[in-house]
């Protein structure tokens, strides 16, 4: 079990393994955006409703507008075209904010990653330690008092542990936006960053929290199921102290759910963070994408769901990946 | 999720036939002295159910007039149980209306996405083959998009919905899950002696799905059913918080939650109380659904 090699050699089996993988998932983002494009343009109403339902447009720029974002044309004709940019690298102009989708993304999604990406950390290294710590101690006054709370918590919606949050914590830390806005491009970057910090807190927090809660309970069942085991006997009777016996032994069998739900938490994370974004007025891409829709911004909607599914797509290949790292025996599955 | 189909298989086989009824007195009694918890949970449900549908003989005011604008935002009172909201209406009916939203349209929403899911998965798991390949990448792509995304696209795409179509757009973006579910009991099952016997007997393939293999599916469907319950309720909650839940004036609780959200400050219990009753009766299934999963014996994880 005990490896010296940190990063395990995954050999050219799993290459292919996750080739393929990356070669479905490709198929899947594939058909999700199409499913996405032809919702979104079989819906009533069309873009810039705000703007074309105007009285004071002419019809000349009614006109205008369709012809230069194309939408005269079939909706096949359309459908051809969009799929020709995305290929070519290309996801078009922002109908709201007139600039391409790429560069508004550019600005949104490190936000979202930099929320997810805190949250996950914290939430995943709480979770296994805490599932771990009740798990090792199973029916004690520790597992079943924080067992309780992590069902609880589990069990609220994200958006009203937002709430909550919001409600008792409004005056410790910043609840609204990215950074202090008062803070212009001249502050030091320390500053700046130190600002960020402090808005990360509560939304990061919350996130981090309901992942905690969900992660606890598998991990401690894990490890429920692992305790028993012969090897684990067998370590026990050959003199491994208690703390090698929990972490070599014990924890890194334990581990497989947590991973296989890291990977497959990245829906349900990217669903949390819509509502955690838009309570906490975090500017990313939850917020991003509730806006667009509102807009009726069918470039930037579209991006948001290529993009999202794309992220589906890496977090499963990842946890595949992880799992093959800690457990050998996949890699020649 | 498909390694739990032997296990759930083979303990309700085992399991020994019920000896009481679940709403015999003794029985009941039996699970509050076992089970505390499910037993508070159960009795929680049974509450709010209950509420639900006595709704209107419970509340003494319109949860859709206003009564008083000049007072609006009311702290609890002896009058007003749970408080006015911000358009001066009574709290509590409110709340109690709302019940009747958030579990009518889950339950059926639910009803909705265990049909198409068992449908579409004994389809794939019986048929096998491409059919199966391609019925399951129409699934994967689907579980591939955060659900919240997609209904918000929709809802917000095209103005609002009636409550119908709200129900329809749960339903049929919520079965992927429950399709997985019942393709693996079906692939574990359509090879078992009896499957085989009823084919070797000339049954045609759509009798021995229906009669001799779907059957073993209930159990975990019934399981995965009562959690998919529960994550209903928030979806419905979390669209309507955004303000894209059934027409005013009638609201869920997730509706109710959006209310009082820019009145948190000063007026709490607009959101808190809606906010209470929503995650009692989450956790009230969940706990219900973990202990029914328990119960019959399925070898999964112990999902909270």
């Amino acid at each position: 079990m005990a490896r010296s090699c940190p990063v395990p050699y995954l050999g050219p089996h799993m290459a292919i393994i996750v080739l393929k993988r990356l070669a479905q998932g490709l198929l899947i983002v594939w058909l999700t955006t199409t499913l996405t494009f032809f919702l979104i343009h079989a819906a009533p109403g069309e873009p810039f409703s705000g703007f074309l339902d105007d009285p004071r447009a002419t019809a000349e720029m009614r006109d205008a507008y369709r012809t230069r974002y194309g939408l005269d044309r079939p909706v096949l004709v359309q459908y051809g075209r969009f799929l020709a940019s995305v290929a070519a690298g290309n996801l078009g102009e922002s109908f709201f904010y007139r600039r391409p989708v790429a560069a508004v993304l550019a600005d949104t999604v490190p936000r979202t990653l930099l929320l997810m990406g805190t949250a996950l950390v914290l939430g995943f290294t709480a979770g296994i330690l805490l599932g771990t710590l009740q798990g090792s101690r199973a029916g004690g006054w520790f597992d079943r008092l924080s067992g309780g709370v992590a069902v609880l918590v589990a069990s609220l919606p994200d958006f009203w542990l937002a709430m909550l949050v919001l409600l008792f914590f409004a005056g410790v830390w910043p609840v609204q936006g990215f950074s202090d806005p008062t803070l212009g491009s001249t502050a030091p970057f320390a500053t700046r960053a130190l600002s960020v910090v402090r808005h990360l807190v509560l939304p990061a927090g919350t996130l981090a929290l309901l992942i905690t809660a969900t992660v606890s309970r598998y991990q401690r069942a894990a490890l429920i199921d692992v305790l028993p085991n012969a090897w684990m006997r067998t370590a026990r009777a050959k003199g491994v102290a208690r703390r090698g016996l929990m972490f070599r032994h014990a924890l890194r069998n334990a581990l497989l759910p947590a991973i296989t739900l890291g990977g497959l938490a990245i829906p349900a994370l990217l669903g949390g963070a819509v509502f955690i974004e838009v309570t906490f007025a975090w500017p990313g891409m939850g917020s991003l994408a509730v806006q667009a829709v509102g807009d009726r911004d069918y470039p930037l909607v579209l991006a948001i769901v290529l993009l999202s599914s794309a992220f589906v797509i890496v977090g499963a290949v990842a946890a595949d990946l992880a799992h093959a790292a800690a457990d050998p025996r996949q890699r020649h599955a | 999720m498909p390694n739990a189909a032997p296990g759930s298989l083979v303990a309700f086989a085992d399991a020994p036939p019920a000896p009481l009824a679940p709403w015999a007195p003794g029985r009941l009694a039996g699970l509050f002295r076992r089970d505390p918890p499910a037993a508070v949970a159960a009795i929680t449900l049974a509450v709010i159910a209950l509420a639900a549908l006595l709704a209107p003989w419970l509340t003494p005011y319109d949860p859709t007039q206003p009564l008083d604008m000049a007072a609006r935002a009311q702290p609890p009172s002896a009058a007003h149980w749970l408080g006015t909201d911000l358009a001066s209406r009574d709290l509590l009916s409110r709340l109690l209306f709302g019940a009747r939203v958030s579990l009518g349209i889950s339950v059926v929403a639910v009803a909705v996405a265990t049909i198409v899911g068992t449908a579409w998965g004994a389809v794939a798991g019986y048929a096998g083959g491409w059919v199966d390949r391609v019925l399951m990448h129409v699934v994967d792509a689907g579980l591939a998009i955060p659900r919240i995304l997609l209904l918000l696209g929709i809802v917000a795409l095209w103005g609002t919905l009636s409550t119908t179509s709200l129900v329809l757009l749960l339903g049929l973006t919520g079965w992927f899950g429950a399709s997985r579910l019942v393709r693996a009991e079906v692939r574990a099952t359509r090879e078992r002696d009896f499957a085989i016997a009823a084919r070797a007997s000339g049954a045609s393939p759509s009798r021995v799905l229906v009669r001799h293999v779907l059957p073993h599916a209930m159990t975990p469907m019934l399981v995965a059913a009562t959690l998919g319950v529960g994550q209903v309720v928030i979806v419905e909650a979390g669209l309507a918080f955004l303000g894209y839940g059934v027409a005013p004036p009638a609201a869920s609780w997730g509706g109710l939650i959006g209310d009082g959200r820019d009145a948190l400050g000063t007026a709490w219990w607009i959101s808190v109380f809606p906010g209470i009753a929503l995650s009692a009766t989450i956790l009230a299934i969940n706990v219900l659904g973990d202990r029914l999963r328990a119960a019959l014996g399925a070898h999964q994880l112990h999902a909270p």
